[in-house]
């Protein structure tokens, strides 16, 4: 299966690269290189990605009219600000693992010669990947990586457009206050958080950022994603009865709190699920009827008709014959196109101008494809105008609920579960 | 704060008795040959599956799973002695821990590539809502896995020592050969231990299903218990491993309610080492 994958792509990428050829032997194109899982435990999430990031080529080099009027880029002809040169994305396979992500890394700047990099998902593998783009001095993109650590190492060449957790906690403390202020009740919180490091560090970022904003954070629970059995904590949850309580775990820890909670006829007014387990479309497709009124959030919602988000999901469902674009799809196509904003306005195929044109990006709300309010790095690569959508499950799917501006629908509290 | 105590104690004592249920079929195989079945977990999660497939393809319930899972993971079993236990059972120690984990792992990727990773649940209509009784909640689903649990652990354990069968059987796991010179057939004996583990382990895996989630690697989860139950109550009891599914359980619940889940592991393994240093054996294994 890894053979065949790799084996495609590059079979692709060849065929691409003489469909150019060919077609337009004098014009210059631009290669930007994409470290994704395409094999191993995570292929699904990076073959969507590449789905979506592909859409997005396609509609630089080849334009869309509807497009064209909101986004500057998507007049088609490749890459104004490059006398029209077309971009080509290459596809590696970092196979899930952190080694064969800093390999093909190395051979995409040094066999491919790309002058930009884009990846990784896993938030490990873009930790080895972009270390290598930093000794060579490319720079590195990453799209979808959450891991704190990744911008607090010094790096030049690093730039991540993903909201982070800090970013979630105030988008969960704002939605809050404002419930609060509708006069709902929300005088204790509770956080049931997995214990390894996404639990644990979403967890206390959040804590953190209630506490500043005068929410109070009344039980904390942690435990292991791979437990057997969550009757004990939801029964804490019970005699407690907070009015809020924010989940951040897993899959199968989704599952069994969510079955848990009915058994114990037990629901908060307000149930908080951060992304992840709650989101997985397994979770989605069959636990949806107990989950009623769930609120979580998406950097993702496809919106009204004629704005960015909604014209681009209609492209991929063209492409896709009919899935939409997720919280990650969506996320790794708005980091393609910042990549592609920052080399057309670098004008120049030479990285460090490209570092220069990402550092001096400023895209505003109404260019993004996912809830972001536009696209504005600190002095260490982090988007600073990363924010997310507060979504609510209604009827078997997340609809966007806050901020108004960009809602699809109203907030109904409280929370209905089965 | 009385009623919840209760409560946790009564969610513990039914967990307990489902762990005892999934436990039954590893002690029965360690206690009849001295071969410890890695595939214990993928067992129950073939079991767990076959639950999945005859309610998703036939819209049938447990009524309709359990005894087809019974079949179906006994058959499983029984050919896994013929074609592999019984060959590796003449080599050393080692080929036999290698044997049956590599039978887990050509069941788990098996499993990946007939049913994808995805994780997949039973609606949990199927057995009938939670009821209240004199304050305390039971849920339909666990209930009935307890109470069979209960039921098939206390069956096999007078199987094994009230029938000329069990009698037969136990000869067999003491001394193979002076079994064979007093007329009865090694082999098939063992192929008969397989098959009632095999039994006990798929009615626990379509019960399970009802109320846990299924997915490639839930043996792996559940493994991990069914192997502490089992060391914990004596190798071969089956009566041990009840009363160790019981106490792991109401130990778990209690000490994740009291102190915290992240510590309940600790308390169960701290307990575990204690009964092993005192009892080498299992509560109720022979020394």
């Amino acid at each position: 299966m890894l053979t065949t994958s790799r084996r495609t792509i590059l079979l692709g990428a060849t065929l691409v690269a003489l469909g150019f050829a060919t077609a337009a032997a004098a014009q210059e194109t631009v290669k930007i290189g994409a470290v994704y899982p395409l094999s191993g435990n995570s292929a699904s999430a990076g073959e969507y990605s590449r789905k979506a990031m592909e859409v997005g080529v396609d509609v630089i080099n080849n334009g869309n009219a509807e497009l064209a009027k909101i986004m500057p880029l998507a007049k088609g002809g490749g890459l104004p600000g490059l006398k029209g040169a077309k971009i080509q994305l290459i596809f590696a396979d970092n196979q899930g693992t952190p080694a064969a992500g800093q390999n093909q890394t190395l051979r995409l700047i040094s066999e491919e010669k790309v002058v930009a990099l884009i990846g990784a998902y896993q938030s490990g593998i873009t930790l080895t990947a972009s270390a290598i783009a930093e000794r060579y001095g490319i720079p590195f993109l990453t799209p979808e990586s959450v891991a704190a650590n990744l911008t607090e190492r010094g790096f030049k060449w690093f730039f991540r457009t993903t909201p982070v957790a800090v970013d979630f906690a105030r988008a969960y403390s704002k939605f809050l206050r404002e419930q609060k202020a509708a006069g709902r009740k929300v005088d204790s919180v509770a956080l049931v958080h997995e214990n390894t490091e996404y639990g644990n560090s979403v967890a206390s970022v959040i804590a953190e950022v209630f506490g500043k904003d005068g929410l109070s954070v009344t039980q904390n629970i942690a435990y292991s994603a791979n437990s057997t059995d969550v009757q004990p904590q939801v029964l804490q949850l019970k005699e407690k009865n907070p009015d809020v309580v924010i989940f951040i775990s897993y899959t199968s820890d989704a599952i069994l709190y969510t079955k848990t909670m009915k058994e114990l006829n037990w629901k908060p007014g307000i149930m908080i699920a951060d992304d992840a387990g709650f989101n997985d479309p397994s979770f989605v497709k069959t636990m949806a009827p107990m989950v009623e009124g769930l609120v979580s959030r998406s950097a993702f919602a496809s919106g009204k008709p004629g704005t960015v988000p909604y014209i681009f999901n209609e492209l991929y469902k063209k492409k896709t014959g009919g899935d939409d674009l997720d919280d990650v799809s969506a996320r790794g196509l708005e980091g393609f196109l910042v990549l592609a904003d920052a080399i057309n306005r670098a004008g120049s195929t030479d990285p460090a101008k490209i570092r220069d044109a990402l550092k001096a990006t400023d895209l505003k709300a109404d260019q993004m494809v996912t809830g972001y309010d536009g696209v504005k790095f600190d002095d260490k690569g982090q988007n600073i105008l990363g924010s997310s959508l507060v979504t609510q499950m209604r009827g078997g799917q997340y609809v966007a609920i806050w901020p108004k501006d960009r809602a699809t629908a109203d907030v109904i509290l409280p929370y209905k579960g089965w | 704060m009385s009623m919840t105590l209760l409560q946790v104690v009564v969610s513990g004592l039914l967990l307990g008795a489902v762990y005892a249920l999934f436990s039954s079929g590893l002690t029965l195989i360690w206690g009849m040959m001295n071969v410890v079945n890695f595939a214990h977990g993928d067992f129950v999660m073939l079991g767990m599956y076959t639950a999945v497939v005859i309610w998703t393809a036939l819209g049938g319930g447990p009524w309709a799973s359990v005894p087809v899972a019974a079949i179906l993971i006994a058959t499983l079993g029984v050919v896994s002695y013929f074609l592999l236990v019984r060959h590796i059972m003449k080599g050393p120690m080692l080929a036999q821990i290698l044997g049956t984990f590599g039978l887990a792992l050509f069941l788990r990727y098996a499993a990946f590539w007939t049913f994808g990773a995805n994780f997949k649940t039973l609606p949990d209509t199927l057995v009938g809502h939670s009821f209240v009784l004199a304050g305390i909640r039971f849920d339909g689903p666990r209930l009935l896995a307890g109470v069979v649990g209960l039921v098939v652990t206390l069956l096999l354990h007078l199987m094994l020592t009230r029938t000329a069968m069990g009698s037969r059987m136990l000869a067999v796991s003491e001394d193979a050969t002076a079994a064979q010179l007093m007329g009865i057939r090694p082999q098939r004996m063992q192929a008969l231990a397989w098959a009632l583990a095999g039994a006990a382990t798929g009615i626990a895996g379509a019960l399970i299903a009802t109320f846990f989630y299924t997915s490639p690697t839930v043996g792996e989860t559940l493994a991990i218990v069914a192997f502490v139950t089992v060391s914990f109550g004596g190798f071969g009891s089956v009566l041990g491993a009840l009363v160790a599914g019981l106490i792991i359980g109401v130990v778990e619940s209690l000490s994740a309610y009291l102190i915290g889940p992240v510590y309940k592991d600790v308390i169960v393994y701290v307990l575990f080492v204690l009964v092993l240093w005192f009892r080498p054996q299992g509560l109720m294994g022979k020394a």
